[in-house]
């Protein structure tokens, strides 16, 4: 006795965990939402290479995005019509190549990709390489000396150095040391800096990106220097900003193309080579943004899932998956209310049926078809028949009252009422024919309450199923079945009073002392 | 509309549903003991073989071309019962009090033809009467005839003792009897009158109608009080050996007194309905918690009785 509800408990608690669990891995791990309705923002990044070419073969070499920083990958796309074409993995970095032997006129290559950031991240820990001194130039060493040494001087460490250095640039009137380095550099900061940098022996590299912007076009890869700090309690740390604007910290919208490494876009046999970037971005629904991921998409969970199936089974399943809501209801209804319905399941049916009608049609089209079925089988009653025969006789009756209900009522303008066609025929014609015995034997009065308690079942169960958070939450995780599963089975031992025997056992409150 | 707490029906030891079909039914009842209560021609075969008294079966159609075996067991019977093996609620049962040439008089005086019983005969072999439209069978059976000292008490159909055996022990007892509106059925759901009976003397407690105490019959007018059951330790002895035949550790067997065999089990339930407890004022928890706590062990009816009475004495 006891071991059976030990039993019973382990096995229920095993479902609900399993159920619970693996909805959470797929709402941490794999990052399906929890909400419905959640939208991510994907940008669609089209990258545009030209080039004129020379008289030789050609060959152009492009670094692909190694996406960190939170951002995801979801689709790329190489557009290299007449070209010979490759994706070069080298130290972990991706190049695509493409060749031809000759060319004539100015070409264009794309190279396109979708991507969305999950979350904001932190870049992940990396070596810096070791610091070359250069060699400069004795009056440009000087100088660069002189500001290093002033630098030193204000400075703590290599991290308030870096502050100081960026002020030294941003500065509306820079220092005479530091506008002679920037004349040096064609007015580049970037450039400049890194010269300081390296004097100074602090470790520098250079970031390429690019900024996004919603519709823009154009636009030029980004560069940000970032300044090793050393070793600290996480690891490698990294400064890193805009030597530009001086803005320290990596902006919500810069997408990073290229960290460190060597040069982004190299034309071999051409010239005047430029790389644009055009980009746009569309808001999609969390879970179409994930399907969209390469390797969500191949997760064991996911690849034995639903989303495995066609679009249009996955539709099928979009109900079917309903059906546990509805069969917990009823167990709550029936347990603890103690509702008396026509057939168990039957409700189910009907709720399912007021999904594709909308409830008040449905109530109605329901009402209808089976008043006038009752009313007709109870003429068919008087004539004897064997029940198949007569059931089977509903069966007809009720498709030909479909029928005349939906001609009726187009012909009406009413194009609500052909809907009348999703109720499940068999499933009135046996309502009608149940309903009508208990007519006959207990009377109009159990049919109101048998029916009305259908009903109320029914609504509640629509009213349950056509809940949004619900819908989303038994497509997209029906491990949750389990769970329902584990707690079902709690409820099934559930000893204590029903509702209905509250009023049940009214009278026996005198009994009370 | 006033409603019971539940603290006060725990207080009471009101058996609900649910208890009773998670703690009782689901633990004592084997699922394989089902069929012979839920089909009455097992039963009755059955009770015939464990020498327990049953209604005489006449003879069961079970095929729809059988129609002409039904003219040769009703034969020239002035009396008899159509009803499914496997009827739920009382339905499709048939009483046939009496002839008039061609025609079979019903308890309410309707006349019905042979084609008509053959109708009821057809649609009991079609299931409308079995739970889940079941093929069934129909049974014929001898039409009790009940004792007289009942008639005041019963419109319209046979009252029967309903005995509550838990393990073997009866714990609670019942008469039920039929009125107008129960058409001659014994069911409290259909609103029949149920009596509440001591076990140990077989005296009336209290009687309700629609789950309310009643003092009179509505249709006889008839008071229940000083109503005592004639050959009430037959009753018992017979109610409590349908746990051996059965195999079933919580039963209610229904009895029907006839005026000349005595008491005969018309039926078993192996899901008896919770009703028995407001008929006696008294929940059935207390009671089968007692049974619980006697030594377990094979007992004789006898000695079953006998702790019952002793157990179960009332105020």
């Amino acid at each position: 006795m006891h071991s059976s509800r030990i039993q019973l408990i382990v096995v229920a608690g095993l479902l609900i965990a399993v159920g619970v669990g693996l909805t959470l891995y797929k709402a941490v791990e794999l990052g399906f939402p929890l909400w419905p309705g959640e939208d991510r923002q994907v940008w669609t990044l089209e990258s545009k290479i030209t080039f004129t070419p020379g008289d030789g073969p050609v060959e152009v070499s492009l670094a692909l995005p190694h996406p960190m920083a939170g951002w995801k990958l979801l689709d790329e796309n190489f557009a290299s019509a007449g070209f010979g074409f490759a994706v070069q993995g080298q130290d972990g970095e991706r190049r695509a190549v493409w060749s031809r032997r000759s060319m004539d006129e100015k070409t264009t290559l794309y190279y396109k990709i979708q991507l969305y950031r999950e979350q904001s991240q932190p870049l992940p820990a990396m070596a810096p390489k070791v610091v070359q001194p250069p060699s400069l130039p004795a009056r440009r060493q000087q100088v660069v000396d002189r500001l290093v040494a002033s630098l030193t001087e204000k400075s703590v460490d290599d991290a308030s150095f870096t502050r100081l250095l960026i002020a030294e640039f941003v500065r509306s009137q820079p220092s005479q040391e530091v506008t002679f380095l920037l004349s040096e550099h064609d007015r580049k900061a970037l450039p400049a800096m890194e010269e300081v940098f390296a004097v100074a022996g602090i470790a520098s590299q250079r970031i390429k990106g690019v900024y996004l912007e919603n519709g823009r076009r154009r636009q030029q890869v980004s560069d940000l220097l970032e300044v090793y700090l050393g070793d600290k309690k996480q690891g490698d740390e990294w400064l890193l900003f805009d030597p530009e604007t001086g803005e320290i910290g990596l902006a919500e919208n810069f997408f990073i193309w290229q960290r460190g490494g060597g040069s982004t876009l190299d034309v071999i046999g051409g010239n005047r080579s430029r790389l644009e970037f055009a980009m746009v971005s569309n808001s999609l629904p969390a879970k179409t943004v994930l399907l969209m991921e390469p390797e969500v998409a191949s997760a064991p969970l996911l690849d034995f899932s639903i989303y495995a199936l066609p679009v249009e089974q996955q539709g099928v399943f979009k109900n079917i998956l309903l059906v546990p809501i509805g069969a917990f209801l009823v167990v709550l209804l029936r347990v603890f209310v103690g509702l008396r319905t026509a057939g168990t399941f039957m409700p189910i049916l009907i709720a399912l049926a007021f999904i594709q009608t909308t409830l008040v049609t449905g109530l109605w089209v329901f009402l209808v078809v089976v008043s006038i079925g009752l009313w007709i089988r109870s003429y068919l009653s008087h004539l004897n028949l064997l029940l198949v025969a007569r059931v089977s006789a509903v069966v007809v009756v009720v498709v030909l009252l479909m029928a005349a209900f939906s001609i009726v009522s187009y012909k009406l303008g009413i194009d609500q009422a052909l809907t009348v066609t999703f109720f499940p025929t068999i499933i009135l014609s046996w309502t009608i024919e149940r309903m009508s015995v208990l007519w006959e034997e207990e009377g109009g009065k159990e049919v109101f309450i048998q029916g009305s308690g259908s009903l109320v079942v029914a609504v509640a169960t629509y009213l349950l199923v056509s809940n949004h958070l619900i819908e989303h939450l038994t497509f997209n995780f029906p491990e949750l079945m389990l769970s329902l599963l584990g707690v079902i089975l709690v409820l099934g031992q559930y000893s204590g009073y029903r509702l209905s025997e509250l009023y049940r056992f009214r009278y026996l409150k005198e009994q009370v002392k | 509309m006033p409603l019971i707490w539940p603290s006060e029906l725990r207080q009471l030891g009101i058996v609900g549903m649910n208890r009773r079909n998670v703690e009782y039914i689901a633990r004592n009842n084997e699922r394989r003991c089902y069929p012979m209560v839920d089909n009455k021609l097992k039963t009755k075969l059955a009770a015939t073989e464990w020498g327990i008294d049953v209604p005489e079966l006449y003879g069961e159609v079970r095929y729809q071309y059988q129609a002409r075996r039904l003219e040769n067991l009703i034969a020239d019977r002035e009396t008899f019962v159509i009803k499914p093996a496997q009827g739920c609620g009382g339905k499709g049962i048939l009483v046939i009090v009496g002839r008039r040439g061609n025609r079979f008089i019903k308890p309410n005086g309707c006349e019905l033809s042979l084609r008509e019983l053959k109708g009821h005969v057809s649609n009991i072999l079609s299931g409308l009467f079995s739970l889940g439209g079941r093929l069934d069978v129909a049974m014929v059976e001898e039409l009790v005839n009940f004792d007289d000292r009942f008639a005041n008490y019963s419109y319209e159909g046979v009252p029967d003792v309903r005995v509550v055996v838990y393990k073997g022990y009866p714990v609670m007892a019942m008469l039920r009897c039929s009125t107008r509106e129960s058409d001659g059925k014994a069911n409290l759901h259909q609103g029949a009158v149920g009596i509440g009976i001591d076990i140990v003397s077989g005296t009336s407690i209290c009687a309700v109608q629609h789950n309310r105490n009643v003092d009179r019959h509505p249709d006889t007018g008839h008071s229940f009080e000083n109503l005592k059951i004639p050959q009430w330790p037959k009753i018992l002895k017979l109610a409590a050996g349908c746990q051996e035949m059965t195999g079933l550790g919580y039963l209610g067997a229904d009895v029907v007194l006839d005026a000349d065999r005595g008491p005969l089990i018309l039926e078993i339930n192996a899901r008896p309905g919770l009703a028995i407890q407001i008929a006696n004022r008294i929940g059935l928890r207390k009671r089968l918690a007692e049974i619980d706590q006697l030594k377990a062990g094979p007992r004789d009816v006898d000695s079953r009785i006998a702790d019952s009475c002793r157990l179960f004495v009332s105020r």
